[in-house]
């Protein structure tokens, strides 16, 4: 039962911290992770259905009355739940736990019974409706790392696992432990304003070890227990 | 049956009707006396009628045929295949063409599933209770309440299959050895889920055959001579001779599978009610999931059964067996059934509003919003039943039980639909809060399966014995009209049969 730790075996615990006051939604983040991860582009049409297939969005939400108004976004990955909904309710073990912490998807597992979308209070898992195309020339830019997703399967953030993954690979070649740093989400990465910080929280000289301990931190909806690895700063100059 | 063991009560029920005939009555004639026995209205069964009547009359739905069935069918099955034809568009293009859009990912491919296996319950519940308390006037209904636990089933497990995204990988549900020792997740709903539908489909469609056993042998030896059914029916019956022996087994085995099978039933609506109560999502997040379906189950698959006695009465001319009081009983059941329902429905809003969750508190308000129609339907659905059903005169009246029962069961598809769909629209991140409309391949899909159902149903009543002829027969046996003063009483002798 090792692999249900709710934090991993290893010897990372990947973790992603938010500063909400430094978002300005500018959306730079959604686009990494479009072109990082091989999501597919779905058109006008079905994004106007809520279709669109982005693993990360951009949530806004507005405090006050026109003209006196704040808006405020929420850059909403998935949350590489420590005690995920979604890994208990699918029934082959399409979605599981993996020893860094993270909840991986085994496409080529999944057969599409979707429970594991209507379990998750954060509605983030996305589903392939269609076989999607990419247009020529633009599978040249499909990144060779990622699997493309066939039609059927669930999807959703992997917190850049194939960079985590050659991270770690460099490291062990060079038989050191993985520098603060080394990895980098898409994400994080393309961030303008610096608000998405992604490190290992098991290394306490890390940028992210030290900004969860921050008093402006908190998780979203962590009333049900899931235990999200993503931590949110706000209320702080 | 063994001739050397029959009592004697039908040959006097012969004698009052003025002797046996000796040339057999046509159909038409034979309904005709259902007609005219006015009088017998209120007794569960017909002692006058002869054996071979009885037999002859039984088996009708079988072997005659009219032009009408054949339109009947032919515009079923077109209702089906259009039905599979969407469906085999979805495979081919993609879960997309349903109306189903993230975070909704369950739509009415689910509640339509939810709503067979509950209409399947009642069935098999139905038959094995009544067989078990013994009750006399069970007869009639078992074998038009197994069948229909038997075809809602198959057509509800079509749905999880309809539903799942890459149909071609089923199998991976299942639990196969295989080379990577990777087997289904039993910490998932979904995986009880599949097991409990087919412990169900299986111990239902066993427990059918067997009470079909005597009634097979018994058309196997009145089909004429180069009928087409004679093949068939000889293979089915196995070679059943109605020996004492085999009387004994088949009794042996009956109440044994009637014991299984009312343990089964509630544990697999149960299970039914864990897909959603097992996850977190607010509005399905309830402990009161399992009684509640199960209780629902049983006044939907009830109501399913009154209707489909009444089809039988009104399509194959069977009033004579299938008679008022059985209808005004499984009417009183219906009405008892009502009466919880409406409990459970007091008690789901009381445990919300109690808790005070503030995404349940928005979903009540959606569904009011968004659905004010369905609602009406709904809740007013089951208050004009337990109105309705508690007068005598509607109970006792087909054409208003088989307007009610029909109401009963949209006001449960509802029911089913506004279990899965506003709690999904309606969900923790408020961000996502969508709607959802039913695509037309989805609605074609549903439509399909009610005809499939009905089809299966009318092949089924061409096939074999639509009604329960050695149970009718068995019944003949043990009542009698006893005078007692100046009243004729009716009795009844039942013989306890040790296991």
């Amino acid at each position: 039962m090792k692999s249900f730790n709710s934090n991993g075996d290893g010897k990372h615990k990947w973790t992603m911290v938010v500063d909400l006051d430094r978002c300005n939604g500018c959306g730079a983040c959604t686009v990494a992770c479009q072109a990082e991860n091989n999501i597919a582009v779905v058109g006008e049409k079905l994004a106007s259905e809520k279709r669109t297939m982005s693993w990360l969005r951009v949530e806004r939400y507005f405090e006050g009355e026109w003209p006196d108004l704040r808006v405020i976004f929420l850059p909403m990955p998935c949350q590489q739940c420590g005690n995920a909904p979604c890994e208990p309710v699918c029934p082959v073990f399409a979605t599981y736990r993996n020893p860094d912490g993270l909840n991986a998807m085994v496409y080529n597992r999944c057969v599409g019974v979707r429970f594991c979308g209507n379990n998750c209070p954060y509605g983030v898992r996305k589903f392939n409706w269609f076989r999607y195309k990419w247009e020529k020339p633009l599978q040249e830019q499909l990144n060779p790392d990622v699997s493309v997703r066939e039609v059927g399967v669930m999807e959703k953030c992997t917190f850049c696992m194939q960079r985590i993954r050659r991270g770690k690979d460099a490291a062990k070649d060079e038989a050191r432990d993985v520098r603060d740093g080394e990895v980098v989400t898409a994400c994080a990465q393309s961030c303008p304003t610096g608000a998405i910080i992604f490190g290992d929280v098991k290394d306490p000289e890390s940028r992210a070890a030290k900004l969860v301990k921050s008093k402006r931190r908190f998780r979203l909806l962590n009333e049900h227990g899931t235990e999200p690895s993503v931590v949110y700063l706000k209320g702080g100059a | 049956m063994d001739e050397q063991e029959r009592p004697p009560q039908h040959q006097e029920g012969e004698r009052r009707m003025g002797g046996p005939r000796t040339e057999m009555p046509s159909l038409e004639e034979l309904r005709g006396i259902a007609a005219r026995k006015g009088q017998l209205k209120g007794l569960d069964i017909d002692l006058t009628m002869p054996e071979a009547w009885l037999n002859q009359y039984s088996l009708s739905p079988m072997f005659y045929t009219t032009r009408a069935y054949f339109v009947f069918t032919l515009a079923l099955s077109s209702v089906v295949a259009w039905g599979a034809a969407c469906w085999g568009y979805q495979i081919y293009v993609g879960m997309g063409v349903a109306g189903l859009r993230p975070p909704i990912f369950w739509g009415i491919y689910i509640s339509t599933f939810v709503f067979w296996v509950g209409l399947s319950h009642s069935g098999t519940i139905v038959s094995s209770l009544l067989r078990l308390t013994k009750a006399n006037w069970r007869r009639p209904v078992l074998r038009g309440a197994e069948a229909m636990t038997a075809f809602s089933l198959m057509v509800a497990s079509l749905f999880p299959l309809i539903h799942i995204g890459r149909i071609w990988r089923v199998y991976y549900m299942f639990p196969l050895p295989n080379q990577r020792f990777l087997w289904p997740n039993y910490r998932s709903p979904l995986a009880w889920d599949m097991l409990a539908i087919s412990v169900y489909l299986t111990a239902s469609m066993i427990f059918l055959y067997t009470g079909l056993l005597p009634d097979v042998a018994l058309a196997r030896d009145l089909c004429p001579r180069g009928n087409w059914r004679k093949k068939y029916l000889t293979v089915l019956s196995l070679g059943w001779r109605g020996t004492h022996r085999q009387w004994h087994v088949y009794e042996k085995a009956s109440t044994l599978l009637a014991v299984g099978v009312l343990l089964i039933a509630p544990s697999v609506h149960t299970i039914v009610a864990w897909d959603f109560s097992m996850s977190i999502t607010p509005g399905w997040h309830t402990t009161i999931f399992g009684p509640y379906f199960v209780v629902g189950a049983i006044y939907s698959g009830v109501a399913g059964v009154i209707s489909l006695m009444i089809l039988l009465r009104w399509i194959f001319g069977l009033g004579q067996i299938i008679r008022t009081v059985h209808l005004y009983n499984l009417a009183k059941l219906e009405l008892v059934m009502a009466v919880t329902w409406a409990y459970f429905y007091f008690v789901e809003f009381m445990t919300a509003w109690y808790a005070h969750n503030p995404v349940e508190f928005r979903i009540w308000e959606y569904q009011w919003e968004r659905f004010p129609h369905l609602m009406i339907v709904m809740l007013g659905g089951t208050a004009l039943a337990i109105l309705m059903l508690s007068f005598h005169k509607v109970r006792t009246s087909p054409r208003l039980l088989f307007l009610i029962t029909v109401l009963i069961n949209v006001g449960m598809y509802i029911e089913r639909y506004l279990i899965v769909i506003p709690v999904l629209t309606h969900r923790d991140n408020a961000y996502t809060w969508t709607d959802y409309t039913p695509s037309f391949v989805e609605i074609s899909v549903a439509v399909g399966a009610l005809a499939f159902f009905l089809l299966l149903y009318a092949v089924f009543s061409k096939l074999l014995p639509v009604v329960t002829v050695a149970d009718i027969r068995e019944g003949k046996i043990i009542t009698g009209d006893v005078r007692i003063g100046n009243r004729e009483v009716r009795v009844y002798a039942d013989v306890e049969e040790p296991l």
